[in-house]
């Protein structure tokens, strides 16, 4: 079932599901975890040999793939756990604080 | 029915465990996941003799722990099933996360918990230390004196836990060894009657819908619903009271065997009052009778309710009593009495009731109770009723040393 939760935040104890049931499925994308990054994974093209090992290691699905390559990561998701850049066999990704980036947390 | 004519409801002896198992399987849940553990291992052996003879469509999951057991119940009872289990004191303790989860994922599990004391120094015998820790937990709580009682009760506890405005799980206690195995009488319902009463499961949501796949136990720490999502829980609370006593009724419309949240003994013109839960009330009903014929005006109040508490109707109950002893068969080290006692004063103080209160701890590790220890408590509240003081501390009944 699709689940309105526009207004959940004002939600009674009644309006909620009984037991915290969470009633649609796949929606733990409309949650976006890339708040909690203090640290950035940046992916260095040069290096890259494109193994697809951070794809793989990824909690996260947050390397995003196309056509069989890596092309970025999704900042909304990535919760910068560094997972990817200790698991590049040519390190390629490194970390780089938040506070470096425009806008960043 | 009358028990001498009435050749389908005939009286037989069994234990309070027996009676239970039989309770089980007239009920033949969906799931039953346990693990044995003293005093009720033979609630569990017998129903799992009646899966082995095949005469229940149960499944029966044996696991390796009640920790084990209890998560195995929320499982199956989130996947839809009819769900029991039984349990006892350190295995009750064991079960103690689990207890908390079957609760707020709203879980309609029915377990028989035989109360037992907990260690240590290691002990096997009878006290409510077990289930009345676990007061807090979000379960439906149901104490019981006897083996019928303990048979009636788990008859009844689908039907409340189910009920749309509770949907909460429900446990059944009677007191270890004493009535879980001593042999009693029991007028058993006839398995249609045991079906017709508790009737079909209702259907909710259930994880087994891949037709519309849900996420049950989710994390909540960054979302922030849990307070509305404990909110509910004791709202579903408040609503089982009415729900549990329209079960009662209902029951005695099929038994004749009248249930209510305070099984009242001669309370009418009560002076003095002795509050008691499970097996030790018939002495306590002993006592009021001898000190009836003397012409003192006491009475009893069995419990049986005791989550959600009926607080208005203890209130009710105790309001032109001058004194009221409450029994505690377990104690909450270091608060105000054992925990009836914190329960039954907080209720009669936010009622205006201002009877002198005592609270008599007994039977702790299965130490016995006899009825002059009962008539102990009863002679206090005696004179407290003729102006004496009564003891702002714990009386002890039958203490050794004393
Ligand atoms: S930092 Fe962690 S979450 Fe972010 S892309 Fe790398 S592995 Fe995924
Ligand atoms: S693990 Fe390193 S080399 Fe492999 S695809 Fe990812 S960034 Fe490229």
């Amino acid at each position: 079932m699709t689940w309105d939760i526009k207004d959940i935040q004002k939600w009674s104890p009644e309006e909620h599901e009984l037991g915290a049931v969470i009633p649609e499925a796949g929606n733990a994308t409309l949650y976006k975890t890339g708040g909690w990054r203090s640290e950035r994974p940046v992916r260095d093209e040069e290096k890259c040999t494109q193994c697809l090992f951070c794809y793989f290691y990824c909690p996260d699905t947050a390397v995003l793939v196309e056509d069989g390559k890596v092309v970025a990561f999704d900042y909304d998701h990535c919760k910068g756990c560094g997972v990817c850049a200790t698991e590049c066999p040519v390190d390629a990704i490194t970390m780089h604080p938040e506070t470096e980036f425009e806008g960043g947390c | 029915m009358s028990a001498t004519t009435d050749t389908q409801h005939l009286i037989q002896a069994v234990t309070g465990n027996q009676a239970v198992a039989m309770a089980m399987k007239q009920i033949d849940p969906d799931v039953v996941a346990a693990y044995p553990i003293t005093p009720q291992t033979d609630v569990v052996q017998e129903f799992a003799e009646y899966v082995a003879a095949g005469s229940v469509k149960a499944n029966f999951v044996t696991v390796e722990s009640e920790h084990s057991a209890m998560s195995a119940c929320i499982g199956s009872a989130s996947a839809g099933a009819r769900t029991m289990t039984a349990t006892s004191s350190a295995g009750f303790a064991l079960m103690w996360e689990m207890l908390y989860i079957a609760a707020s994922m709203r879980c309609p599990i029915v377990m028989t918990t035989v109360n037992r004391a907990l260690s240590g120094p290691i002990n096997i015998h009878c006290d409510h230390s077990d289930s009345m820790g676990g007061r807090d937990s979000g379960w439906v709580q149901i104490y019981n004196e006897d083996a019928q009682e303990a048979y009636d009760a788990t008859i009844m506890g689908f039907p409340i836990a189910e009920h749309a405005d509770v949907r909460l799980p429900v446990m059944n206690m009677y007191d270890g060894f004493i009535i879980s195995g001593a042999i009693g009488p029991l007028q058993a319902l006839t398995d249609d009657e045991v079906k017709a009463f508790i009737g079909d499961a209702p259907t909710y949501p259930n994880l087994l819908n891949t037709d519309e796949p849900m996420t049950f136990g989710p994390f909540d720490g960054l979302h922030g619903f849990y307070f509305e999502h404990k909110i509910a829980q004791q709202r579903a609370m408040d609503r089982a009271l009415n729900v549990i006593q329209g079960v009662y009724d209902r029951f005695a419309a099929v038994t004749g065997r009248q249930y209510n949240h305070l099984m009242t003994y001669c309370m009418e013109d009560a002076d003095i009052a002795m509050v008691v839960a499970n097996s030790a009330a018939g002495n306590a009903r002993i006592v009021a009778d001898q000190l009836r014929a003397e012409g003192v005006k006491a009475g009893v109040i069995k419990l049986r309710t005791f989550r959600p508490f009926p607080t208005a109707e203890y209130a009710k109950a105790l309001a032109n009593v001058k004194a009221v002893g409450v029994m505690d068969r377990a104690d909450s080290f270091g608060g105000v009495g054992g925990p009836l006692y914190m329960e039954l004063l907080s209720a009669l103080y936010q009622y205006d009731i201002r009877a002198k209160t005592a609270n008599f701890i007994y039977g702790l590790g299965g130490r016995d109770i006899f009825p002059q220890d009962v008539e102990t408590g009863f002679r206090l509240l005696q004179a407290a009723a003729e102006g004496a003081d009564l003891p702002k501390s714990r009386v002890y009944l039958n203490m050794k040393g004393a």
